[in-house]
């Protein structure tokens, strides 16, 4: 164990309209110096309008040891994508 | 962390049998053929693993200590716009070093440790930061030649098959060419200036040119991680290759500057259509990794004293958000 300030994790907004993304994290004694520092590491160039910072430990990811089980089922319904029906060429606006 | 710290190797077979780590290797070397990503918290070898810190985290070092040799000349520039453009290049490296130290956390290392490992001198950082910088030049033969080289070095790994440190290097590269431009022009403007300037920038490249072809390492029959990091396609050429390619660009550029690249051998190869370059001096490469380069015990005493000077800022940074912490709590909760 080192002496470490906690890791938080960054997103970044690139410009309004869009989602945040994630970018990378920094360490930082609270959020407030967290959002400090996500400034000065990723945004030297513009990259955004706004971030977000959320602790590492606070994020719950998905096991990839699941993925088979959480995301194929979503595989064989292909049914749920409009391309599955066919329409005649001569019917329009569908 | 990308959020690994949940279950960290928590996939790894804990008692499997050896029928079930061979099955899981074979996976992970298919998924790699396949050209897919591994991600943080995917299964992975661990001698992968241990590569990819080790290689990681001295990329990291060599961006922060990269800053001490331009640093020496921020306060000389020539003029305020060079002045700018330095500041903003040495702060450049600082956030290069932070995107990496951050992918090899991703793997499950803190970066304490990794922090703690350059200052004890047990880790290796690029050769090229101990040399020193002599004059304003030297800030020019940087940016185009060992910015130049790390450009060459870093493309690939923009393909590296571990997710975290290809998206690192997709933004290091986009940030390390206004390095090699600015290098360039600093030593175009020298070059088109008296003859002081022009000797100056000569010099510059008499002394930067050999060190930067020695950044790509050693040569392909002594390198010896290359052929397993390259069937991991954590690698995608081999240190020859790199090198080969650099000089055949570089080569053009240092004539259209009007100087000479102090290599007698230096010849065209017009069957192989190629540059060749004469024998690299490689003692001199491998006392400066052992620590006997002109600056490197110069550069880790600047690095420790960094990390000194800056404890009580640590200390109370984190005392204060603890006590706000503290503050904000709902009585009886507080701790």
């Amino acid at each position: 164990m080192t002496d470490d300030w906690p890791l938080f994790e960054v997103f970044i907004r690139s410009r309004s309209g869009l989602e945040h993304k994630h970018v990378g994290s920094v360490h930082a004694a609270d959020a407030r110096m967290a959002i400090e520092h996500a400034r000065d590491v990723y945004t030297r160039r513009a990259e955004g309008v706004s971030l977000w910072v959320v602790r590492s430990t606070d994020i719950t990811a998905s096991d990839p040891g699941e993925a088979e089980a959480l995301f194929e089922p979503a595989r064989d319904k292909v049914y749920r994508h409009p391309t599955f029906y066919s329409i005649p060429d001569e019917v329009k606006n569908l | 962390m990308y959020t690994q710290a949940l279950d960290v190797h928590g996939t790894e077979p804990v008692a499997a049998a050896a029928g079930e780590a061979a099955r899981l290797a074979e996976r992970f070397q298919a998924r790699i053929d396949a050209e897919e990503r591994i991600e943080p918290k995917d299964w992975m070898p661990d001698a992968y693993r241990q590569t990819l810190i080790r290689q990681i985290s001295q990329h990291a070092h060599s961006e922060i200590v990269g800053m001490l040799p331009e640093g020496n000349w921020i306060t000389r520039a020539p003029s305020l716009k060079r002045k700018a453009v330095l500041i903003a290049k040495v702060q450049d490296e600082g956030g290069h070093g932070m995107y990496l130290y951050s992918a090899a956390e991703t793997l499950g290392v803190e970066r304490g440790e990794l922090v703690a490992q350059l200052l004890a001198g047990t880790a290796k950082y690029s050769s090229i930061f101990n040399y020193p910088t002599l004059t304003w030049a030297d800030i020019g033969a940087i940016g185009w030649l060992v910015d130049g080289a790390a450009i060459m070095n870093q493309i690939p790994l923009c393909r590296c098959s571990y997710g975290p440190y290809a998206r690192a290097m997709v933004r290091i590269c986009k940030e390390e060419s206004f390095h090699q431009r600015q290098g360039f022009e600093i030593m175009l403007t020298l070059a088109q200036g008296t003859a002081a300037q022009r000797d100056m920038a000569q010099d510059a490249l008499d002394r930067w040119w050999w060190p930067a072809i020695m950044m790509f390492g050693p040569s392909d029959v002594e390198s010896k991680h290359t052929a397993q990091s390259m069937r991991w396609k954590i690698k995608r050429f081999s240190n020859d290759e790199l090198r080969q390619k650099f000089i055949d660009i570089t080569v053009p550029q240092a004539l259209y500057l009007g100087l000479t690249i102090p290599d007698h051998e230096l010849r065209w190869d017009e069957a192989g259509q190629h540059y060749r370059g004469g024998a690299i001096d490689w003692n001199e490469f491998n006392a400066v990794l052992k620590g006997n380069g002109p600056c490197n015990r110069e550069r880790l005493a600047a690095r420790r004293e960094a990390h000194a000077d800056g404890a009580w800022v640590r200390a109370a940074a984190a005392a204060y958000a603890d006590k706000e912490r503290r503050r904000s709590a709902p009585t009886g909760e507080a701790s």
